[in-house]
């Protein structure tokens, strides 16, 4: 369950110092984009040492490692892996690049006596990629699909809109495909910025569509994304009724019952319960159980 | 001899004992200088010298309120050089990089004794390198006024830099093309410097509002340019977009709520640093979601400040003196923005204004586990600032909050023991950095108040040793033995002495 996931660009020293102390669910130190074609090794090298040298982050720790179809990906493996990280992020992720990266961890794995099963997150972010979607939410490793929104558009030979109608039907598909399959459905990152209110509308919209977080590029994004991507105080005060109206209901026996004159039922009662989870989670809740 | 928290105070000079210990003496007045109508107009810095005989020994002032575009205390040290005096002692409210040329005067025997409120750059350098022949002595900027009225600095010629002078004499900063806005560091030496002098480059007939009452002035220097306005304006007087900076700023303010502070009526002040200016920003929003109305700012001021008063967010600015040109232009139009005099802002036995505020936000170089503030020298020993108004405002406020990165340039800035006290540890409340906020274990109510939050609050032994943890243990700093000033807290003790660089 994550509501943040912030880029670090694997080649630059205070940022990996002080990547943990924003507040986001996930940190993903990046080898692919954010570093040129020059510093590669030096990102690598400079991830995996800093990974070695820390310890108790208090977030998941993601790796971008660059793509299948590149020269770098091999190394970028053979660096990183280690009980230090979750996950891998694979970049243009295709249902036959997700099963051989998972022979390649299952490996690294065994050859490094790694008692973790990294996890892995696909970007979406070829059109081909966006028609496999049922298939790579399937998938073995794969924990959440994060939609690369600038890449897709590139494919798909559209410009980005702020409104972002062109990138509407993959949010629905991962959103679906997510919901489907419980895991994360992460919204690509929102460019600007500067502009907080309008990330701000960005998360809603995409929250509202189904998807429950988003990846930042900037530090300063991840307050406003984790204030969107959690329950709000009225929905948490809701579920903790229901929690309690259950509890009641089922010391009597009864399966269905009524609170404000609403029927409630075992779907009504899980999604209060999956309310209070994430609620929970974050620490959203007093000691007694009621809304902050 | 050591003073109360344990460092060492030379010779002839008296001990720290305690933050309070001013509260049981007298304020000790010296007869403000004779005033008389009238002044002489003189062409150049020159004729001042000769006009005042300034000779060998002795003491001359100068208000910092141009920063680093003040073109008048390096044309008085030019004069000094050519006339080759010795031994002035000087007594500027600040130093910036741009008074190198001083270095060769302190070499030369030329000037020998500094007394300051804040010095850095090449100046400072060498103060620290032992070019000084005699002391710097480092005073608060409401330590220094309460130092002149009382006579423990005497001033033989006060030499002041002023953007606009009338035909009586009165001076102001607020009009002019030098103008730099309040001269709130002036106004002490004005009244008790021996002779007096108003270095301008803009003669008025008639001034409204001066701050400089012409009944104290003796002589009015012409010049062709005073300073460059833009100096006054300095990098540190934007709100940062570092996000470590944010962070700490978003932390303080959330920790400024839960204690009460963002209320109706509140008082603030801030330093000009880019995080004291996110911190001020993010109060400001939350006062706009609450609907609340604060009562006063007040020190250095900003535009950011200068926009919430227009804005209405709060009733009065009291300004001591401007950071950047946009609170110049304010002071003199808007008349809830008010100049004051630096006694008037931060002397401990004046009725001032450090004593009203709510909560102030200010830095730190280094602090340490009995949270002691060092902002006078680097880490090494090297002096690269000094108090200002960081430890009167300290004393003064409610609540006393240093919000600084737990590690800068992979050097932990908390200490065990900071290289340098600025400000004792008694009148600091709350320390924020971005891994964790420190409570002074003397503030009880505090705690108190944040026995349920959720902000992660951390002893500062437990925020040293994380800092530790990424940095691993500097080795200690040795000092060398070698005094070259003191630092004098506001109340004309000393609270810790500066050495000569290893």
């Amino acid at each position: 369950m994550r509501r943040s996931l912030l880029f670090i660009p694997g080649n630059n020293p205070a940022m990996l110092q002080n990547s943990d102390v924003f507040g986001s669910d996930a940190v993903i130190y990046d080898l692919e984009d954010a570093v040129s074609v020059t510093e590669k090794d030096a990102a690598r090298v400079l991830v995996s040492q800093f990974l070695a040298t820390t310890d108790n982050m208090p977030m998941e720790i993601v790796v971008r490692i660059n793509g299948l179809d590149t020269d770098y990906y091999l190394k970028d493996i053979e660096a990183v892996v280690s009980d230090k990280i979750d996950t891998i992020m694979l970049p243009k992720a295709q249902v036959e690049d997700l099963n051989k990266l998972d022979k390649l961890l299952s490996a690294v794995e065994k050859q490094k006596k790694i008692k973790k099963h990294i996890g892995v997150l696909p970007i979406i972010e070829l059109t081909a990629s966006v028609l496999q979607i049922n298939e790579i939410v399937r998938c073995p490793r794969v924990n959440g699909v994060l939609l690369g929104a600038e890449d897709l558009s590139s494919d798909l030979e559209v410009a980005r809109t702020r409104q972002g109608n062109e990138i509407l039907l993959p949010r629905m598909q991962i959103a679906y495909a997510c919901a489907a399959h419980k895991i994360d459905a992460i919204d690509t990152p929102f460019t600007d910025t500067n502009d907080m209110d309008a990330l701000k509308e960005d998360c809603k919209f995409v929250c509202n569509l189904g998807m429950n977080a988003k990846a930042a590029i900037h530090p300063n994004q991840i307050p406003t994304i984790n204030s969107v991507f959690v329950p709000s105080d009225k929905l948490i005060n809701w579920a903790l009724r229901v929690e309690e109206a259950a509890r009641r209901a089922a010391e009597k026996g009864l399966g269905v019952f009524s609170l404000d004159g609403k029927m409630v039922d075992k779907p009504v009662i899980m999604r209060a319960e999956k309310i209070l989870e994430k609620a929970r989670k974050y620490h959203l809740t007093d000691e007694e159980g009621g809304s902050l | 001899m050591k003073n109360s928290i344990g460092r060492f105070v030379p010779e002839g000079f008296r001990p720290f004992t305690g933050s309070n210990e001013y509260k049981k003496q007298q304020r000790k007045l010296i007869p403000e200088k004779q005033c008389h109508d009238g002044f002489e107009l003189l062409g150049s810095v020159s004729d001042m010298f000769d006009k005042l005989n300034i000779k060998d020994g002795m003491t001359l002032s100068f208000h910092h309120h141009l920063r680093n575009g003040d073109f008048v205390l390096n044309a008085v040290l030019e004069e000094i050089k050519k006339r080759n005096l010795k031994n002035i002692r000087l007594a500027p409210s600040s130093l910036f990089p741009q008074n190198a040329s001083l270095v060769e005067l302190m070499e030369n025997g030329n000037v020998t004794e500094i007394y300051t409120d804040y010095v850095n750059g090449p100046v400072a350098d060498a103060i620290s390198n032992g070019k000084l022949q005699g002391m710097c002595v480092m005073y608060t900027h409401g330590g220094r006024p309460m130092a002149i009225e009382s006579g423990s600095l005497h001033i033989d010629v006060a030499i002041l830099a002023t953007p606009a002078v009338d035909k009586e004499g009165n001076g102001s900063g607020f009009t002019g093309k030098s103008a730099c806005g309040s001269l709130g560091y002036a106004v002490s030496d004005l009244k008790y410097a021996d002779k007096v002098v108003l270095v301008t480059d803009n003669l008025v007939e008639h001034l409204e509002n001066a701050q400089l009452e012409g009944k104290y002035v003796d002589y009015v220097v012409r010049m062709d340019a005073i300073g460059d306005p833009n100096g006054i304006v300095s990098g540190t007087t934007r709100i940062t977009k570092d996000p470590v900076g944010l962070k700490i700023a978003r932390d303080t303010t959330a920790l400024l709520e839960e204690i009460g502070m963002i209320k109706d009526g509140l008082s603030m002040q801030t330093g000009a640093g880019g995080t004291s200016l996110a911190v001020a920003y993010y109060v400001k929003n939350r006062m706009l979601e609450k609907g609340i109305k604060g009562s006063f700012a007040s020190g250095g001021i900003t535009g950011y400040f200068t926009d919430m008063l227009e804005e209405g967010l709060f009733d009065e600015l009291y300004d001591v003196q401007c950071f950047d040109l946009k609170a110049v232009q304010s002071i003199g139009k808007n008349s809830n923005h008010h100049a004051m005099s630096g006694s008037k802002y931060a002397n401990p036995f004046d009725d001032n204004v450090v004593d009203k505020l709510d909560f102030v936000i200010l830095g730190a170089t280094e602090i340490d586990l009995d949270f002691n503030v060092n902002v006078t020298t680097d880490s090494h020993g090297k002096i690269m600032g000094g108090s200002g108004g960081h430890s009167d405002t300290a004393h003064g406020a409610k609540v006393t909050v240093i919000t600084t990165n737990l590690i800068k340039s992979r050097l932990p800035i908390i200490k065990e023991k900071v290289t340098t006290v600025t400000t004792p540890g008694e009148d600091v409340d709350v320390l924020v950095t971005e891994r964790g906020i420190a409570i002074n274990p003397k503030r009880v109510d505090l705690l108190e108040k944040l026995k349920n939050s959720r902000l992660p609050i951390f002893t500062m032994q437990q925020l040293l040793e994380k800092a530790h943890s990424i940095t691993g243990q500097p080795d200690k700093l040795v000092l060398s033995d070698k005094p070259v000033g003191v630092v004098v807290y506001r109340d004309g003790t000393v609270i810790d002495t500066l050495y000569k660089v290893n």
